[in-house]
């Protein structure tokens, strides 16, 4: 089962995001072979894959933190323009990069708050300095958002003051605060300890109902039975198998994929 | 012990303080920059401006501060191009060589010291503000300089109460600073150790000042730390 493509972007309804064929090579490792992946508007997206699959990898080829060696990638519809310098591939442009950055959301494994900055100025930061919005307006929004994750009273506090999870909910709302078109989470709850998970995937499921498009790397697999509407499965750079939760997880999936949620099971 | 004597040394010393003073910030000041532009060469991937930076640093820190004094006191004459250029009325002044070597000398200190400071920004915070397109000067501004900044503080502050210390070396380019002064007195009176102690005692007090002011804005931008110590069980 895997991936296949037949609809064109550029000419189909506008796709939030679109990734044809990405590959990527750390010298002669090959991590990326090859992947493509479409998310409509409000597509709930789980990535689930074995360590080392190139789950991480292909989130951050997404928004440039780094860059594939081949293949196509449209945010919104806009396509990211890659030139060839020495023969490797490079953005065209960079205030394209920093541009499709501020476009999608990242919330990172290890939260990477920073530090010298409390939490509603973590929040900020980016509304006012990156999009240059009026600081009265961003900051009411930030404290909206802060509410909507749970951590409106720990606005002043430093991340240092916080639980995990309350840092990773301060994270989400961080990556909100650019107002996204699509958000990628990295493992969001990997770092936490078992009963700060749940804080974290509530707010993450209530983003999903709200439609929210979310490319989601996970092991949470009740978070990508029960939120997702699509399951992609990683293995050694390649999509094995995609498809809707209730079919992937009753067994018309791959024998490698029924093997992996094997394990979590046993 | 003669009050007298030392009420007026005293008040002779402290007539030199400003003297001092100006050497001190208007070193540090224009030190400060150019240690800036020195870091933004030495990492740098460009190859020879790291290099440049690097020698820069290896030549200031690894010779003495009285000989570069001396080099830019007495060298700089030499060189026709510098003696008949529109600088020279300002760079034949024994002043303006104290500032000018005593400000090259800590940038190549200081330069080190930011690039420590430089070392220890976490990349995954740089990464965070890569990831909502932050980049370039903006996020030096905003990111990496900030907490640069504060890692550094503790080993600037120390540099800067060298250069309060390194402000006597002008002293033997005839500039009357405050050691410059108590020398002449010394000359004067053959009153040795009052006079020093006179001196020592001024340059004591500056450093109490300055250390407390740079304390002061180590406890102000470290909230974050003390925060994150005081969860401690
Ligand atoms: N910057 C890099 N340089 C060299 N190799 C890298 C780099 N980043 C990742 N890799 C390698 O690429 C492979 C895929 O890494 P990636 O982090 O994408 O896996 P992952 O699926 O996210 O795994 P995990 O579940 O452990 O996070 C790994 O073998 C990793 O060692
Ligand atoms: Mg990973």
């Amino acid at each position: 089962m895997v991936h296949e493509h037949s609809s064109d972007p550029s000419t189909a309804t506008v796709n939030r995001l679109s990734v044809r064929n990405i590959r990527k090579k750390f010298g002669s490792l090959e991590v990326l072979r090859g992947i493509s992946l479409e998310a409509d508007d409000g597509d709930v997206i789980s990535i689930l894959g074995s360590s080392g699959s190139g789950k991480s990898t292909f989130l951050r080829c997404i928004n440039l933190l780094e860059i594939a060696d081949e293949g196509e990638i449209w945010v919104d519809g806009e396509h990211i323009n890659m030139v060839k310098k020495h023969g490797k591939n490079m953005p065209a442009s960079s205030k394209q990069v920093d541009h499709i950055r501020a476009e999608l959301g990242m919330v990172f494994q290890s939260f990477n708050l920073w530090s010298h900055m409390t939490i509603l100025q973590n929040v900020i930061e980016g509304p006012v300095h990156v999009l240059k919005r009026p600081r009265a307006e961003c900051i009411a929004e930030a404290e909206a958002l802060l509410e909507k994750v749970g951590i409106a009273e720990k606005r002043h506090a430093y991340p240092a003051h916080l639980s995990g999870g309350q840092q990773q909910r301060a994270a989400i709302a961080r990556a909100l605060a650019m107002r996204p078109k699509v958000m990628l989470f990295d493992e969001p709850t990997s770092a936490l300890d078992p009963e700060l998970v749940g804080e974290v995937l509530r707010v993450m499921r209530a983003l999903a109902e709200e439609g929210m498009t979310m490319l989601v790397v996970t092991h949470e697999m009740n978070f990508a039975r029960d939120v997702s509407n699509r399951v992609v499965f990683m293995r050694e750079g390649q999509i094995d198998c995609t498809g809707a939760p209730p079919e992937m997880f009753s067994g018309e999936s791959s024998p490698a994929f029924r093997q992996f949620i094997g394990n979590f099971r046993g | 012990m003669d009050f007298a004597f030392i009420f007026q040394t005293m008040k002779t010393l402290l007539a030199a303080v400003p003297m001092t003073l100006g050497l001190f910030f208007l070193s540090v000041s224009s030190g400060g920059l150019l240690a800036l532009l020195i870091v933004w060469m030495r990492v740098a991937k460009n190859p020879i401006l790291s290099n440049f930076a690097k020698g820069y640093i290896f030549v200031f820190r690894g010779s003495p501060l009285l000989i570069q004094m001396f080099l830019v006191f007495y060298g700089l004459g030499q060189f026709g191009f510098i003696r008949y250029s529109f600088l020279w009325p300002f760079l034949r002044e024994p002043f303006v060589c104290a500032v000018l070597s005593l400000a090259l000398c800590t940038a190549g200190y200081s330069a080190e010291i930011f690039r420590g400071g430089l070392r220890a920004v976490p990349a995954r915070e740089i990464e965070a503000a890569r990831s909502i397109g932050m980049s370039g000067f903006l996020l030096v501004r905003r990111i990496i300089g900030p907490i640069a900044f504060r890692h550094a503080l503790p080993a600037y502050s120390t540099e800067i109460v060298m250069m309060v210390k390194s402000t006597a070396l002008a002293s033997l380019v005839t500039v009357w600073e405050v050691t410059g002064v108590a020398q002449r007195l010394i000359s004067q009176t053959y009153r040795t150790m009052e006079v020093f102690l006179c001196a020592a005692v001024i340059y004591l007090v500056l450093n109490f000042l300055i250390l407390q002011a740079m304390a002061l804005l180590e406890y102000r931008l470290s909230h974050h730390r003390r925060a994150a110590v005081s969860r401690l069980p």
